[in-house]
């Protein structure tokens, strides 16, 4: 299978969907309020019961946001749990770019990243 | 037979409807944007259609990922607005009609595409926003019933431009084959330029959305013929949703009209885009 990847681009493709596919169905459970409730109390316990694994486990409960990725996460289930934590897309848009929220908010206003 | 009467273009990013109910349209951040979609508003709430069928993608809300339909249509009488993890919006649920639903499903599966059913489905942000961006006010209800039309955008590999453009003529087939005089209008979804994950993140390219913007009226067939990975190179991996504008277009005829356009940025991490066109050939004086 070709790559669909031009670099430095993530895209979501088959093999990337496959490594994350548990820790997305979890993100996924977040939707409902008790499920929220539930994994806040005992995250560990939470992502036991989806099936993740030790590496997933850590991205999770380090808030490792890059590594959730790298680990297949797609950045529309990972948001999820960004919401939870009060984190904006423009927090993490700063995370995978080296940048602080305020830096990416005001590369934002200034007419987005055309350089990139 | 059934008659589009326009088509929306639109951006569906979430913080536009959250920007929204907080009634921050005087905010620096949001006014111009909102500013821009005042025209096109005006236009639209003297025309409203017997039915509207809008082109969307669902984020993680409706369906997961453990089936992803490429194209999909709901048949339900209603859709409820999704919790998308910090409860729904305070939006009025969607009315659906299930007559044009079906429809719709046999005339595109007789037309060669197989279209998922959706007997049940949670609309989220992408199909409740650019609601909000007709109808800032709906009230109790939206203004007419409408119906979902589902494309996956982001699972790799989307359905090609090309295929989604094909799919909005068939859909315009389906329409003018429906026994009854209804007006309809179809809403496409998503965009502009835009990068939400990587070290690309942030990425905007206002010369893509300006050509975009032009050839969406003038030449679909262009956009219709640029790859997947074109799309992700020049638009971003999430700007790919513009594939869904095809799908509206498709559905036009040849020749229309624009009545507005606006773009904006940023709304959030993305580039913000409008159009909206008279699919009715203008009255000679």
């Amino acid at each position: 299978m070709t790559s669909p990847q031009p670099s430095p681009t993530y895209v979501f493709d088959g093999p990337t969907s496959l490594r994350g596919h548990r820790m997305n169905k979890m993100f996924m459970s977040l939707t409902k309020a008790q499920a929220r409730e539930e994994f806040l109390a005992d995250e560990r316990a939470y992502c036991a019961r989806f099936g993740l694994g030790p590496e997933h486990t850590e991205a999770v409960l380090r808030r490792d946001w890059q590594a959730m990725l790298d680990l297949g996460g797609s950045i529309f289930y990972v948001y999820k749990l960004a919401m939870m934590d009060g984190l904006s897309m423009q927090y993490l848009g700063g995370v995978f770019t080296g940048m602080t929220e305020a830096d990416f908010k005001a590369a934002m206003l200034a007419g987005g990243r055309t350089d990139v | 037979m059934s008659e589009v009467i326009w088509g929306l273009a639109t951006s569906h990013v979430p913080s536009i409807g959250a920007a929204m109910d907080r009634g921050m349209h005087d905010d620096p951040v949001w006014s111009k944007l909102f500013a821009g979609y005042q025209p096109a508003r005006e236009w639209l709430a003297d025309r409203t259609p017997d039915v509207a069928v809008l082109v969307y993608n669902d984020h993680a809300n409706g369906v997961d990922l453990d089936i992803v339909p490429t194209f999909g249509i709901g048949v339900a009488e209603s859709y409820a607005v999704a919790d998308e993890g910090y409860g729904r919006r305070a939006v009025p649920d969607v009315v659906g009609h299930p007559e044009l639903s079906f429809h719709l499903l046999q005339s595109l599966v007789d037309d060669g595409f197989d279209m998922t059913v959706f007997r049940e489905l949670d609309v989220d942000h992408g199909f409740t926003v650019p609601l909000s961006v007709w109808t800032p006010d709906p009230g109790d209800a939206w203004p007419c019933p409408v119906i979902p039309l589902m494309v996956n955008v982001i699972s790799y590999p989307q359905p090609t431009a090309a295929r989604c453009y094909a799919l909005g003529q068939a859909l315009g087939r389906a329409l003018a084959s429906y026994p009854e005089d209804i007006t309809v209008g179809i809403l496409g979804t998503g965009g502009m330029s835009h990068q939400l994950a990587g070290t690309r993140a942030g990425f905007i390219n206002p010369e893509f959305d300006a050509m975009f913007l032009d050839a969406i009226e003038h030449d679909p067939a262009k956009l219709a013929a640029l790859t997947r990975e074109d799309y992700i190179r020049e638009a971003g991996s999430e700007g790919i949703e513009l594939i869904m504008w095809l799908v509206m277009r498709g559905a036009m005829n040849a020749q229309v009209t624009k009545v507005h356009s606006a773009y904006h940025v940023p709304a959030s991490n993305t580039a913000a885009g409008l159009a909206l066109f008279d699919n009715r050939a203008p009255v000679r004086a």
